[in-house]
C-alpha cells in the first residue's frame, strides 16, 4: 500500500533500518570496492591493459609511415590485391591502417616478442577485433593509439572490423600471421 | 479549473488532461514498439545464419531504425506517460501546463516520424550511434532533436507538477518512494537530453554543411552522455515500476524508505557516470577517467542496484510472510500470484535484469575486460537483459495494470496475458544469453554476415558460434512472439474489451476524454501519509525479517562473484597488452 | 483535528539534513546534472583535447 503513499513517518530517514538491510549494503559494499580496486590492481600486475598513448594524426601523415614500414619491411603480397605482408624487426613498430573496408597492410609477427602496435583509421570509425583470441579496440580516425602487443601463440589471425562502417563493413577483413 | 475523476477500482484520482497525456504517451510508445518488435523480427531473421533474411543494405538499414525505435523512441514515450501518473495521479495533483505536455508530446511524434522517415528513405543507415564522419540525412537528426526537446518539455512539465502538488498541500509528508523515482528518472532524462542537444545540434549544422568538421573523439564522449544515460533513465523509472507493483498487487511498503531512498541518490549522483563504458577501449583517454566513470566512482550505482534488487522482493517477502505464508524460505515465492501478469512481469523483469543484465553490464564495463567483449555481440545480449527484460517488461506488466484504471476496459485474452511474460521472458533470456555466448566466441555486433562470404582471405568463426546465434535467433522468434502478442492483447482490450463503466466508448482509448460526466470540479482529498505500521511479531528469521530474499541475494552475489572472475581469468589469457 | 495534530506532533522532530536534500527535487536536479558534467563530460572533454599531436 505504501510505495505510492507518502511515508507513515514525517521524519522518515530516523527511522531505523533493519538488520538484513545493513548487513546487505555491507557485503555489496565491499563486492563493489574489490570490483574498483581490481583495475588499478591489474594495471600494475596484469599483462593485458589498455595503453593510454594516443596522438592526433591526419591521413596523409600516418598512411606515409605506413608506406615507409612497407618500403622497408615487406616480405611477400597476397591475394589478387597484392596487399603488401610485413614482417617488422623484433620490438619494432608497426603502422596498422583500417580504411573502408580493409585492413592494411597485413602483418607477419613473432611469438613472444613485442611490438609497438599503432593503429588508426583514415575514413569512418572501425572495430579492431583480433580472432580468434578476441582482442576489440576502438579504431577512431584522426586518432592514433599506440599499444605494447605481445603475442603468445603462433598461428594465423584474422581481423574482424566490428564497428558498424558502412555497406562493406561485414567484408573487411584483415591478416596477422604469428610464428614461432 | 482542473477535473478530476476517481478509479472506482483503484481510488485513484485522475487529472482529466494529465490522463489525456499518459494515454497518448503511452499509445504512441506502443506504436513503436510494435515498429520496433516487427524491425527485429526482421534482423533476428537475418542473423540467424541458416535464414540470412534481408540483404546487407535492408539489414542495416533495418537494425538503424529498430536500435532508435526501441531504445529512445518507445522507452522515452512511455517514460513520459510515467511521469505524468507517478506526478500527478499519485499525487492527485493537477498537471503543471497541460499545453506545454500537449506541445512537447507532438513535438516527440514529429521527430520520431521524422527520424524514421529519414531511416527509410535509404540514406541514413547509420545505427543509432550515428558516429560522425559518416554521415545520415539532416532529417535524420533533426527529427532526434525535435523528440528530445519534446521529452525536455515533459520532464519539466513533471517537475512542475511537484512544486504544483507541493504549493496546493496535495498530499502530506513527503511524496511518495514512486514518485521520487520518477523524480530520479526525471533528472537522469534532463542530463540526458541535455547532452544529446549538445552533440546533436553541432552534427546537424554539420550535415547541412554549415559546421566544416565534428571531431570523431569528443563525439564518442558526449554522445554517449545521451546513448547510456537515456538507459539509466529506465533503470531508474523502472524500478520505481517494480515499488508501484509490489504495492499495488501485495500491499507491500518499502522495508526501509530510507535505504531506498538512499540507493536513489546514489543513482543520481553517479549512475550517469557510466556512459565511460563505452569508451573503455578509445584511444589517447587516461585509464584514471576510464576506471573513475565506468566504475561509477567506485561502483557506488551498482551499490544502488543490489540494494534496490534486495528491497524490492524483500518488500514483497514481508508482506507475503505477514499474510502467513511464512514457511519455510519460500512459501512466500511459491504462492505468489503466478498467473497474474502484473507480477509475473515484473518479477521477470527484476530477476532478468539483476542475473542477466546487471552482472554482464558491470563485467563488460570493468576497464580491463571491455577488451574481450566490446563491440561484439555480447553488447546487444546484455542491453536486451537491461532494456527489454527490464525495462520493457516491467513497462508491459504496468501496461497490464493500467489498461483497466486508465481506459476503463477489461483485458481480453486473459488466458494468453496471463502466458505473455513467460513467452516473452523466455524468447529474450534466450537472445540475451545466447549472444552473450557468441560474443565470448568474438561474434560481431551490427554485422550481415559473419560467414564473410566473397572475401578471399576467409574467416571461420567455429561452429558453436553459428549454433549460438541459430539458438539465438530461435529465441528472437519466440520473443517476437510474445511481443505481438502484447500488442494483441493490449491494442485489443481497447477496442474489443469490455466497457467498465458505461461513459467509455472506442474513442475514449485513444485519448478522447470520457464524457464529462465522469468527472468533477471537485478538488480531490488530500492524499494521507501512509498509516504507520502496527508492531507486529516479527516473520522473518534471527532478525531477518525476509529471508528468502537475503537467500537470493546471496545467490546473485555468488554468480556475479563467478563470472567477474572468469571474466578476469578469460582475459590473462590472450595476448599481452600494454 | 485528531489527525492535524498527529502532524503537528510529528512535524516537531528536526528534519534531517539528508532527509531534507531527498526532499528538494531542485537541489538533486542540480547535483544530477552537475556530477556527469563535471567528472564525465568536462574531464573526458579535456582528456580528448589535450591528446598531443603524433611526434613526426
Amino acid at each position: 500500500m505504501t510505495s505510492f503513499m507518502p511515508p507513515a513517518q514525517k521524519n522518515w530517514w530516523n527511522v531505523p533500518v533493519g538488520r538484513q538491510e545493513i548487513v546487505w549494503i555491507a557485503i555489496a559494499l565491499v563486492w563493489c570496492l574489490i570490483m574498483f580496486f581490481m583495475m588499478p590492481y591489474w594495471h600494475m600486475y596484469g599483462g593485458q591493459n589498455i595503453s593510454n598513448e594516443g596522438y592526433r594524426v591526419t591521413p596523409v601523415k600516418y598512411q606515409a609511415k605506413v608506406n615507409e614500414m612497407i618500403g622497408k619491411y615487406k616480405v611477400r603480397e597476397v591475394g589478387a590485391m597484392k596487399t603488401p605482408v610485413v614482417a617488422p624487426p623484433d620490438g619494432g613498430d608497426v603502422y596498422l591502417m583500417a580504411r573502408l573496408w580493409q585492413w592494411y597492410p597485413m602483418l607477419e609477427l613473432k611469438k613472444d616478442v613485442t611490438y609497438r602496435l599503432h593503429l588508426t583509421s583514415i575514413d569512418w570509425n572501425h572495430g579492431f577485433s583480433l580472432q580468434p583470441v578476441n582482442i576489440n579496440l576502438q579504431v577512431v580516425p584522426g586518432y592514433e593509439f599506440v599499444l605494447s602487443v605481445t603475442p603468445n601463440k603462433a598461428g594465423e589471425y584474422t581481423i574482424v572490423c566490428n564497428e558498424y562502417c558502412g555497406i562493406g563493413h561485414h567484408t573487411m577483413l584483415g591478416k596477422i600471421w604469428v610464428k614461432e | 479549473m482542473a477535473l478530476f475523476r476517481q478509479c472506482p477500482d483503484t481510488g485513484l484520482f485522475f487529472h482529466k488532461e494529465a490522463e489525456n497525456l499518459m494515454k497518448a504517451n503511452a499509445v504512441a510508445g506502443v506504436v513503436c514498439l510494435l515498429i520496433a518488435g516487427t524491425l527485429a523480427l526482421l534482423v533476428v531473421l537475418t542473423r540467424w545464419p541458416a535464414v540470412h533474411l534481408l540483404p546487407a543494405d535492408t539489414f542495416y538499414m533495418v537494425l538503424t531504425a529498430h536500435g532508435i525505435c526501441a531504445l529512445i523512441f518507445w522507452v522515452i514515450l512511455f517514460e513520459i506517460a510515467i511521469l505524468y501518473f507517478a506526478g500527478s495521479t499519485l499525487l492527485r495533483s493537477r498537471l503543471a501546463t497541460p499545453r506545454w505536455a500537449c506541445a512537447g508530446f507532438v513535438l516527440m511524434v514529429v521527430g520520431a516520424i521524422m527520424t524514421l522517415a529519414a531511416v527509410f528513405g535509404g540514406n541514413s543507415s547509420v545505427m543509432m550511434t550515428s558516429y560522425v564522419p559518416m554521415r545520415a540525412d539532416p532529417s535524420f537528426y533533426l527529427g532526434l532533436i525535435l523528440f528530445a526537446v519534446g521529452a525536455l518539455i515533459g520532464c519539466f512539465v513533471y517537475l512542475g507538477t511537484l512544486v504544483v502538488a507541493k504549493n496546493e498541500k496535495t498530499y502530506e509528508g513527503s511524496v511518495p518512494l514512486v514518485t521520487f523515482g520518477a523524480t530520479v528518472a526525471a533528472i537522469i532524462a534532463v542530463f540526458t537530453i541535455a547532452s544529446g542537444a549538445e552533440i546533436l545540434i553541432p552534427t546537424y549544422l554539420w550535415s547541412i554543411g554549415y559546421i566544416s568538421h565534428i571531431d570523431p573523439a569528443m563525439y564518442r564522449v558526449i554522445w554517449w552522455a545521451l546513448g547510456h544515460s537515456s538507459q539509466q533513465i529506465n533503470v531508474a523509472a523502472h524500478v520505481a515500476v517494480w515499488y508501484l507493483i509490489a504495492g499495488v498487487v501485495f500491499g507491500a511498503r518499502p522495508m526501509s524508505e530510507k535505504v531506498s531512498r538512499a540507493a536513489y541518490l546514489l543513482y543520481i549522483f553517479f549512475l550517469q557516470l557510466a556512459s565511460a563504458h563505452h569508451l573503455m577501449t578509445d584511444p589517447g583517454i587516461s585509464s584514471e577517467w576510464k576506471i573513475f566513470n565506468t566504475s561509477y566512482a567506485m561502483y557506488l550505482a551498482v551499490l544502488a542496484s543490489m540494494i534496490h534488487g534486495l528491497t524490492v522482493p524483500g518488500a514483497i517477502e514481508v508482506a507475503q510472510r505477514k499474510k502467513g505464508l511464512t514457511n519455510g524460505a519460500f512459501e512466500w515465492l511459491r504462492k505468489a500470484p503466478w498467473g497474474n501478469p502484473v507480477f509475473s512481469g515484473m518479477f521477470i523483469s527484476l530477476v532478468g535484469f539483476g542475473f542477466l543484465g546487471g552482472i554482464s553490464g558491470v563485467v563488460m564495463g570493468t576497464e580491463q575486460i571491455s577488451i574481450i567483449i566490446h563491440n561484439t555481440i555480447y553488447v546487444p545480449g546484455h542491453f536486451h537483459a537491461t532494456v527489454v527484460i527490464g525495462t520493457t517488461m516491467a513497462w508491459m506488466a504496468l501496461t497490464f495494470l493500467l489498461i483497466p484504471v486508465l481506459f476503463r476496459r477489461k483485458m481480453i485474452l486473459p488466458q494468453f496475458a496471463k502466458l505473455q511474460p513467460y513467452i516473452f521472458g523466455l524468447g529474450m533470456s534466450m537472445v540475451a544469453v545466447f549472444h552473450m555466448a557468441a560474443g565470448t566466441l568474438g561474434v560481431a555486433r551490427r554485422h550481415w554476415d559473419m560467414g564473410f562470404a566473397g572475401n578471399p582471405l576467409g574467416f571461420e568463426y567455429p561452429a558453436t558460434a553459428y549454433l549460438l546465434m541459430g539458438i539465438a535467433g530461435i529465441g528472437g522468434v519466440i520473443a517476437v512472439t510474445g511481443g505481438a502478442l502484447f500488442v494483441i492483447i493490449t491494442v485489443g482490450s481497447l477496442i474489443f474489451g469490455e466497457k467498465l463503466q458505461p461513459e467509455a466508448g472506442l474513442l475514449q482509448s485513444f485519448g478522447v476524454p470520457l464524457a464529462d460526466s465522469a468527472y468533477s470540479d471537485e478538488k480531490p482529498a488530500r492524499l494521507p501519509m501512509a498509516p504507520a505500521e502496527a508492531v507486529e511479531a516479527d516473520h522473518g528469521e534471527a532478525g531477518f525479517e525476509a529471508p528468502g530474499t537475503f537467500i537470493l541475494a546471496m545467490v546473485l552475489l555468488v554468480s556475479f562473484v563467478i563470472y567477474y572472475f572468469i571474466n578476469w581469468k578469460y582475459l590473462s589469457e590472450v595476448w599481452g597488452l600494454a | 483535528m485528531a489527525d492535524d495534530n498527529n502532524t503537528d506532533e510529528r512535524d516537531d522532530e528536526k528534519i534531517s539534513p539528508w532527509q531534507q536534500i531527498i526532499d528538494n527535487p531542485f537541489l538533486l536536479l542540480f547535483i544530477g546534472v552537475a556530477m556527469p558534467t563535471v567528472f564525465y563530460t568536462l574531464w573526458g572533454v579535456m582528456e580528448v583535447a589535450t591528446i598531443p599531436i603524433a611526434p613526426y
